[in-house]
């Protein structure tokens, strides 16, 4: 069930297509479509071809870059983008910093940062978790202690995704232990490249090393780092797990996924025919396509209130659970889809420059891994258990 | 492609959700349904008064000619009213098949009668044995002089006594599911030879077996072509089952209401049970599944008017099987959340079960149109 589309809409999305087939490199395509890891470079190169476009913050107010686009066009974007195996611009700057120094930033942190942002100057990550504070955030304790003109930093940061590339950090830190936890902590912006500052990686368990602990010790903080008031870190926290939430529900790449899962099972033999053939994997597919098409649906719904001035609200909890169900599911059926050959793990073979012959058929080289990657998206920005019981206290009042 | 609710179905869904409100309680509704046919005539003529007869009425046969999704919105408000009157029969499927394929005399009989409240229609297609085989057709019409004569089963008539017409689907050719060889008729339904076997329904409405037994028709009583209905039988249909979605979308909205209410009152264990994380995960999971299920019927009530019969067939199923596993897991978990008071037939949660469950099983269950979607895929 494609969308129906006004005849702007068909040309936008056209002109969206066009450019994404002349400038997206043939191995970055192939490296997105496949869940391999892309590197730095890769990431920066491609992000900086969009900054250029005028394209790498469609979410933005346009006086400060963004595109001015409507919700459809932000989604047939996104949607091209992933059909084209475009990389997904990396979040931590652009839809989740950026926000909040928008909000709530001074003038000298605007006009510093966000241009930073739109060109990939900086690469940021997010400092929020900690060994003892996951789904219970509040908790956390790294501490900052303020000392004439800096914040001196000590503590722990972990589940810290790809801080191996970053260059800065935004923190949530503890600055007053006594009274309500949530109204003690602060939102601090950290250089990375400093004395004091230990990344440390953590292998997942499809090998790959995307996430790390990050140590902290005697980290200096000039203050005007500080996003805000002191003690205010959690209000500004929360409003960015509120901004751009349709994005999480990662529709675009999904359907792209599920092309390559038909691909994949067209390709595979199953009892004498194509996989795809056989009713009951057809029917598994069919179930998640309708899955699939009825997020898309509520995505539209929620950006169309948005345009209309609602704000995305906690329903946008539901985005973030079905559409991770929905990625899951995809992998899932994927490492079905490949039978026997899901087995061999050879890691050099999802390099760049790997050139021996495949081990099985070319499409099942990463399908494994990913699958066991992708058991993180229920895990990650809010479980889907924080996630429904952010929606029982805020939508249906318990 | 919006989205969004225009300010015409704005109003629309506030009057009708005021209407179930104030003239259509869960009392009220129990009165009505023990009425001789089943529902109420003076219902009826309010629901003609203000305009919901003439809604999808083409409006050069007296109706408002709405689209689908304005449809749609009325449907969700009768849902959440468990409304009994019969306009599945009458207005979407009997006047969708009049205005789709009948000829100008029929259409001018039957649609402003319909849209003014005067005419009842019963859509007379299930057999038997057809299961959800649409075109599974045993019935006969055979030629007899210029006219023909009607001889078979049709089972699942909702509202057939209370019908002025039925729309009959026959074979004059082929084999029993040939697609093609099947004919539509408009019969009086007090015709000679035809025969009803009326009973309530698990769901609170009315419905019969029809017989027709030598039923003489003249040639003025076909619609459409000759052997050619099944498109029209396939395209009203499928604008019934999104409606029907539609109306489930809004009994879905009411049961989680009630559930969630009941579980903020009931107290055990000294504090309400809602407090329990694993009765709120719950509630959050049959809200979720109402929200994907509503959100996806929209989006093919808007493609039913501008779509191609594949597309349009496609987007039908998708929200069927939505509708399907939102609506079981919702009357399932909405009367286990309510406890030993969810099984009283005081409580309208279960009569929203039924009725949810009564619409997956109504023109093709779930794996129905799974199979139906996988297939177009």
């Amino acid at each position: 069930m494609d969308l129906i589309l006004t005849p702007e809409e068909e040309a936008f999305r056209l002109e969206v297509r066009e450019f994404l087939a002349a400038e997206v490199p043939e191995e970055v395509k192939r490296k997105t479509m496949t869940g391999f890891r892309l590197s730095k470079e890769e990431h920066v190169s491609w992000q900086k071809k969009l900054y250029e476009k005028g394209w790498v913050a469609p979410g933005w107010p346009v006086e400060h870059g963004g595109t001015g686009w409507t919700p459809m066009q932000k989604h047939l974007f996104e949607e091209e983008c992933a059909a084209a195996g475009a990389p997904p611009v990396i979040a931590f700057g652009v839809t989740m910093v950026a926000p909040v120094i928008m909000a709530f930033g001074n003038d000298a942190q605007k006009g510093y940062y966000l241009p930073r942002i739109l060109r990939s100057d900086d690469w940021w990550c997010q400092g929020y978790s900690e060994p003892g504070s996951g789904s219970d955030l509040a908790s956390l304790r790294t501490k900052a202690v303020l000392n004439g003109d800096h914040y001196v930093v000590n503590g722990q940061k972990t589940w810290t995704s790809l801080a191996q590339h970053a260059n800065l950090m935004f923190c949530l830190t503890r600055t007053e232990d006594t009274g309500k936890r949530q109204e003690g902590i602060t939102f601090l912006l950290i250089d990375m490249e400093q004395p004091g500052v230990t990344v440390q990686p953590i292998t997942t368990i499809d090998g790959s090393q995307e996430i790390n602990n990050v140590f902290l010790e005697d980290v200096k903080v000039p203050v005007e780092n500080r996003i805000g008031e002191e003690g205010k870190g959690w209000t500004y926290a929360k409003y960015l797990l509120g901004h751009e939430r349709t994005g999480i529900a990662a529709v675009g790449r999904s359907k792209a996924q599920l092309k390559r899962l038909k691909t994949i099972a067209s390709a595979e033999q199953h009892e004498g025919q194509a996989l795809i053939e056989d009713a009951n994997f057809r029917e598994k597919i069919a179930e998640i396509e309708i899955d699939l098409l009825a997020l898309e649906s509520l995505v539209l719904r929620v950006l169309s209130d948005e345009s209309s001035g609602k704000g995305p609200g906690p329903e946008a909890s539901f985005l973030k659970i079905r559409g991770t169900e929905v990625q899951q599911g995809i992998t899932e059926l994927l490492v079905e889809a490949v039978g026997n050959y899901a087995h061999p793990y050879v890691p050099d073979a999802m390099k760049t420059g790997w050139n021996e012959d495949p081990i099985g058929p070319e499409h099942a080289a990463s399908i494994a891994p990913h699958y066991f990657n992708w058991r993180k998206a229920s895990i990650y920005g809010g479980s889907n258990e924080i996630q429904k019981n952010i929606i029982a206290k805020a939508v249906l009042g318990f | 492609m919006s989205f969004a609710f225009n300010d015409d179905q704005k109003m629309l869904a506030e009057s009708a959700d005021r209407f179930m409100l104030d003239d259509y309680a869960f009392e009220t509704r129990r009165k009505i349904m023990s009425m001789d046919e089943g529902f109420s005539r003076e219902v009826w003529s309010q629901f003609a008064e203000l305009g919901w007869l003439a809604l999808p009425i083409p409006e050069e046969h007296g109706g408002l000619g709405g689209s689908t999704v304005d449809t749609a919105v009325l449907m969700e408000c009768f849902g959440r009213g468990l409304v009994v009157e019969p306009y599945m029969g009458t207005v979407v499927l009997g006047a969708g098949v009049v205005a789709a394929a009948g000829s100008d005399a029929q259409k001018g009989e039957i649609l402003a009668g319909v849209a003014e409240g005067r005419t009842l229609l019963g859509f007379a297609h299930i057999e038997p044995k057809a299961r959800f085989t649409l075109s599974h057709v045993e019935t006969t019409a055979t030629k007899d002089g210029a006219g023909y004569v009607l001889n078979g089963d049709k089972a699942i008539v909702h509202n057939a006594d209370a019908a002025d017409y039925l729309i009959v689907s026959a074979r004059t050719a082929g084999a029993t599911t040939d697609t093609d060889g099947v004919t539509l008729f408009l019969v009086d339904r007090k015709a000679e030879g035809v025969e009803l076997r009326s009973y309530p329904t698990i769901d609170g409405l009315r419905a019969s077996e029809v017989k027709l037994g030598g039923v003489k028709l003249g040639a003025d009583a076909v619609i459409g072509d000759v052997d050619g209905a099944m498109p029209v039988i396939e395209a009203v249909v499928d604008r019934a089952n999104v409606l029907l979605c539609a109306e489930a979308a809004g009994a879905m909205d009411a049961a989680v209401k009630l559930t969630v209410e009941y579980l903020k009152t009931r107290v055990q264990f000294g504090r309400p049970i809602g407090d329990f994380q694993v009765l709120q995960h719950r509630s959050v999971e049959m809200l979720g599944a109402k929200e994907y299920s509503r959100a996806l019927t929209y989006r093919a009530a808007g493609v039913m008017d501008v779509a191609n019969a594949r597309d349009r067939a496609r987007a039908v199923s998708a929200a069927k099987v939505e509708m399907g596993r939102a609506g079981k897991k919702i009357g399932q978990d909405g009367v286990q959340l309510h406890g030993g008071m969810g099984m009283t037939e005081d409580m309208a949660v279960g009569h929203y079960f039924k009725r949810l469950t009564m619409i997956d099983m109504l023109f093709g269950n779930t794996d129905h149109h799974l199979r139906r979607f996988a297939r177009l895929a």
